[in-house]
């Protein structure tokens, strides 16, 4: 088993539901196979802006059904080369989520600390605990199941076949 | 208690002994599909997790047909790598002018049956639940260890069971269907859920139709939609499929999630509004709209029987001066077909361009991408902004006679004002 690791930064907030994975790296940009690159792109039809708070550590929390659309796994791989630690939402479409967990990208459903984030404020997400901390206030997340869990702690799929190949 | 049908596929493609809605199992898969965008990530992928040979090559296949024909050297790059990567391992490749668009391709040339379990590095892998299989969309990480282990990790989703009735109306197609059941249940309704589809009226589709319907399952946001196969099914897959299949349908007291019924009786054509598939609207609320492009193709509706309905409209009239028509065959055996029919050219007299079978502008990739400011009538399946080029574009989704005579009058309109009296 791998270490327990705490994910925390600077919140990046969308505050709409139903975003689509298209604005979040639209399809112009799908040829480009390396995730330094990619990240250039993210987040180009929503709002290019938002890049600019890509400082440091940052945890991007999101409104409902976030990433519908496209399986394009550029999305959450663009993500974590800027430096996203945690994506928290109130709700995730299925692909997204299981592309952030396949490539050991942390997400969490935990509607009420979504809603309670603004822009800039610390996030703490404990992921064994189900709970994440905005700020001062702390709220419970709904808890992953533990293969998500064990496959997130790993660093995602490509570790996960890993150990399975030497096994 | 008795199984949805998804639920039974699922387990006949697991080692559990039973399998309950939530829980993540390992499921077995049947075929495992890539294109020129997702392909060379999951290539790279599977070579990091240590694994050089495909599971097993008769059931993987790829398909170049995204950024196809190449728009440029990065594009050219991505098709080159699957092309290479697919000669190395020995699986099929489909290359320009050999197949067209996958989720097409994959059908027609029987690489399913009832009963598989389909993995696609697409999301509209769902396109297949139309001949009765648990079919979805991966992402590139995904698809590798699929590639790698024939396997991927899935969360049993429940099932909603939508119930077709009664008869379709003239200018209603599987388009119209479809975006009844994403408006009744939005963009996230279908989240970790199958959408299946039973009754008279689901029945009573084609398979053209039944695509177009499975299609945009994921538009709600669902793994899969499934038509229970039937004779429809069988007579289509006669001569294509080379692999045995068995009927299967849901137990009588399998338990559903949901059930919807929606009365094709008093539906008539929809239109989804910008920039969402979940904003659907009537086809009279939506006309006057004027219209600069109208794109008739794509992996839901680039069938014959949307060229067909096409070239109902066309026949003898021509494009209004102020809108441009791209017609896109779903694949070459289409283009052909088409061609055969003298569809092609009752485009190409009424001042349409017929495309080579491709994704295109669909995605905003090539071939006919929308600048700022102009509205389009698409027979895809998003809308989303941007999605087909400018993020100030307007793109309306819409079934074929609706497309067809919206670049007709220059504007969204109803088909039967087009055609006159005659009735489809
Ligand atoms: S035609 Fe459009 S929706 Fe279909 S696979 Fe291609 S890009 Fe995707």
């Amino acid at each position: 088993m791998s270490e327990v690791r705490v994910f925390e930064g600077r919140a990046i907030v969308i505050d709409q539901n139903n975003v689509d994975t298209d604005v979040l790296y639209p399809g112009a940009f799908l040829n480009i196979p390396d995730p330094e690159l990619m990240k250039n792109h993210l987040f180009e039809g929503l709002d290019p802006t938002l890049r600019d708070q890509l400082v440091g550590d940052t945890v991007l929390v999101v409104g409902e059904n976030f990433g519908m659309g496209s399986s394009r796994e550029h999305v959450p791989q663009a993500m974590k080369a800027a430096g996203i630690q945690c994506v928290v939402g109130k709700s995730f479409a299925r692909i997204f989520e299981r592309n952030c967990v396949n490539l050991g990208l942390m997400i969490m459903t935990a509607p009420q600390a979504a809603g309670a984030a603004n822009p800039g404020d610390m996030v703490r997400i404990d992921a064994r605990a189900s709970t994440v901390q905005v700020g001062d206030a702390t709220f419970d997340a709904r808890p992953l199941p533990a293969f998500m869990l064990e496959m997130i702690e790993l660093g995602g799929l490509v570790p996960w076949a890993r150990r399975r190949v030497a096994s | 208690m008795g199984l949805t049908l998804a639920e039974k596929i699922l387990l006949a493609h697991t080692d559990a002994e039973e399998i309950q809605p939530g829980e993540i199992v390992m499921v077995a898969c049947d075929l495992v599909m890539a294109n020129d965008i997702s392909g060379s990530v999951a290539f790279r992928e599977m070579a990091r997790m240590g694994v050089t040979r495909v599971f097993d090559r008769s059931k993987v296949l790829m398909v170049a047909d995204h950024f196809m024909p190449a728009k440029d050297v990065k594009s050219a790059e991505l098709q080159r790598i699957l092309k290479d990567w697919s000669g190395e391992q020995g699986v099929k490749f489909y290359d320009q002018g050999r197949g067209g668009i996958e989720h097409a391709v994959m059908v027609e040339d029987g690489w399913v049956v009832p009963g598989d379990v389909v993995a696609g590095g697409d999301s509209h892998t769902c396109t297949h639940g139309a001949l009765g299989a648990f079919a979805t969309g991966l992402g590139s990480t995904d698809i590798a260890a699929c590639l790698a282990f024939g396997e991927f990790w899935q969360s049993v989703p429940g099932t909603i069971k939508v119930d077709f009735s009664g008869e379709k109306q003239p200018f209603v197609s599987g388009k119209d269907l479809i975006l009844a059941v994403i408006a009744q249940i939005g963009v996230g309704g279908g989240t970790n859920h199958v959408l299946e589809f039973v009754g008279d009226g689901a029945a009573a589709l084609s398979i053209d139709e039944r695509l177009a319907v499975a299609n945009l399952a994921v538009e709600a946001g669902s793994e899969t939609g499934i038509f229970p196969a039937d004779e429809v099914t069988r007579e289509y897959l006669d001569g294509r499929a080379t692999r045995d299949w068995v009927p299967q349908r849901s137990d009588p007291d399998a338990r559903f999630a949901r059930e919807l019924d929606i009365e094709l009786g008093s539906l008539g054509p929809l239109i989804a509004m910008p920039h969402s598939p979940g904003n659907v609207v009537s086809l009279d609320d939506a006309k006057g709209i004027p219209i600069d492009q109208a794109y008739i193709g794509n992996c839901s509706n680039g069938t014959m029987t949307d060229l067909r309905q096409a070239a109902q409209v066309f026949e003898g009239r021509k494009v209004h001066d102020r809108c441009r028509v791209i017609i896109v065959p779903a694949s070459v055996k289409i283009y052909r077909e088409a061609l055969a029919e003298g569809l092609v050219d009752t485009f190409l007299e009424a001042g349409a361009i017929v495309s080579t079978p491709t994704c295109g502008a669909c995605f905003g990739g090539g071939m006919g991408v929308l600048a700022a400011g102009e509205k389009a009538v698409a027979t895809t399946n998003r809308n989303f902004k941007g999605r087909m080029g400018s993020p100030e574009a307007e793109v309306h989704l819409a079934n074929s006679w609706v497309a067809a005579a919206a670049a007709v009058a220059g504007e969204i309109v109803d088909p039967a004002e087009v055609l006159g009296s005659v009735v489809a």
